[in-house]
């Protein structure tokens, strides 16, 4: 297939212009050292203090938390709230963008206000659908799609222009994300998916749960075969599975979650499988650090959020560089 | 209908002929559409617009039409009107997250895709929609635009 796309090296992107206003996730990517983000859920709460409580079972073990925004379709503190307290704190922060619940006009503004408030790190996602989640009866807003928010936003940025056309007086310097399934069909299409979200402005990637090596082995030789790997930083996506039974739940009920049989009969198999959960994980973070292009890891310990320390450290990857 | 859309899909390569035989005259008929006026033909060309696509595609009508770069297979019938490729959550048996019993638009695009000619237009990094494009005919605005564009190059 020849390409349509022109793929602009996004890792050399000038850095924002003030050069103290890169962030810590930005600068360790560039640096080449490998990084580690993980997924911070907000409270169902209006109390700013269990932000910071669940923050700090993170701090210095992370180079950035990924504040969800909805996810799951479900009600919770917005990111944006949640990454302008904990910016507040000094701590690094990944505000996930849904398209699911705004439309342009609400997500741009929002773009603005989250750099105002000192949020460095977005990542433009679609969103599930409201089905899943415990209003299935909102509408769904889907105004625009991962792909079109991206170029959106590296608009307000680099061409200081809304989508309108109608100019900033001052662009918003942000680090720019997108996430990737390779996990879900149709797989021969998702590297050329992951090269229209670099042509679209993504300069990381953060991926869906890796449970399935050789399937992401097989996406990244695609993505090697397309010269995306020198592009953009890829983190994929891993977290520890508290038992066979939770498995076999998301399995079934989180979309796009894709966790092979061998998995399942090895925590079935474990007499502690809360523990073998967590061997798991960090046996795929070292095996995926030896993968060529891989940046770093995106954990999600959903309900497990306690143990990122201790995996983090296991693994020995805070700080390291890229293998 | 659905088993018609799928079936559609999957003779991407037939249907895009058809339209490639199509367009031209559309844009040939130039100068009826400017002597009814484009407001005018609006609406009989839409509704004929509708009929036809909507049988073969499930036609939303979205006044925009991207049928070529998308396998034939109309990304307006993904429940989250992505127009750039699949979102994460299609299913193993490659299945919609939202409407399991059907097939992902995206899984159908990309293989239809695969069928064409052209099978790397899907590639191409789609605008968001318009929405005051809606109920309008893509047709009649390919014919006006081409117009156009003849009349830049006097």
């Amino acid at each position: 297939m020849t390409s349509r796309l022109t793929i602009p090296d996004n890792t050399q992107l000038p850095p924002a212009e003030d050069a103290g206003n890169v962030g810590r996730l930005e600068r360790v990517l560039r640096s080449g050292q490998f990084a580690v983000t993980a997924e911070l859920a907000p409270p169902d709460s209006a109390d700013p203090q269990e932000v910071h409580a669940r923050a700090q079972l993170f701090a210095g073990h992370v180079d950035a938390m990924n504040a969800t925004d909805g996810s799951g379709a479900n009600c919770h503190m917005s990111s944006v709230a949640m990454c302008a307290l904990l910016a507040r704190e000094g701590h690094e922060t990944v505000m996930q963008i849904s398209c699911r619940d705004r439309n342009r006009i609400a997500i741009q503004g929002d773009v603005l206000g989250a750099t105002a408030l000192g949020i460095r790190n977005l990542l433009c996602l679609t969103g599930d659908g409201v089905q899943v989640g415990d209003h299935p009866e909102a509408k769904p807003v889907f105004d625009l799609d991962s792909l079109s928010l991206l170029e959106i936003v590296a608009g307000l940025r680099d061409k200081h222009v809304f989508a309108s056309g109608r100019t900033l007086t001052s662009a918003p310097q942000v680090f720019l994300g997108a996430a990737a399934n390779p996990f879900a069909p149709p797989f021969a299409f998702r590297p050329h998916r992951l090269a229209k979200k670099i042509a679209a402005g993504a300069q990381f990637i953060q991926t869906q749960y890796c449970f399935d090596l050789p399937r992401f082995q097989d996406f990244m030789h695609r993505a090697r075969d397309l010269g995306l790997l020198e592009k953009c930083f890829i983190l994929p996506g891993v977290g520890p599975l508290a038992s066979a039974r939770t498995a076999e739940w998301m399995r079934r009920h989180v979309p796009g979650v894709h966790i092979p049989d061998d998995v399942l009969k090895r925590l079935e198999g474990a007499r502690d499988q809360k523990a073998e959960g967590r061997d798991i994980c960090i046996e795929l973070i070292q095996q995926l650090r030896e993968i060529e292009g891989v940046s770093g890891v995106h954990i999600m310990a959903h309900r497990q959020e306690a143990f990122v320390p201790e995996i983090v450290k296991r693994a020995g990857i805070l700080g390291a560089s890229k293998s | 209908m659905y088993s018609i859309r799928l079936w559609a899909a999957r003779h991407a390569r037939l249907l895009e002929l058809t339209y490639q035989a199509v367009e031209p005259v559309i844009i040939k008929l130039q100068p009826l559409w400017k002597s009814v006026g484009y407001a005018r033909a609006e609406k009989p060309v839409a509704r004929l617009e509708q009929a036809c696509k909507g049988l073969l595609f499930d036609c939303q009508m979205c006044g925009q039409c991207i049928l070529s770069s998308t396998g034939m297979s109309c990304s307006m019938n993904c429940p989250k009107h992505l127009r750039n490729g699949p979102c994460g959550g299609v299913m193993q048996n490659g299945n919609c997250e939202v409407e399991p019993d059907t097939r992902c638009v995206w899984v159908e695009a990309w293989e239809g895709s695969q069928r064409m000619k052209d099978s790397d237009a899907i590639q191409i990094v789609q605008l968001p929609v318009d929405h005051r494009l809606q109920g309008s005919s893509s047709w009649l605005r390919v014919a006006r635009q081409a117009a156009e564009r003849r009349e830049s190059l006097k």
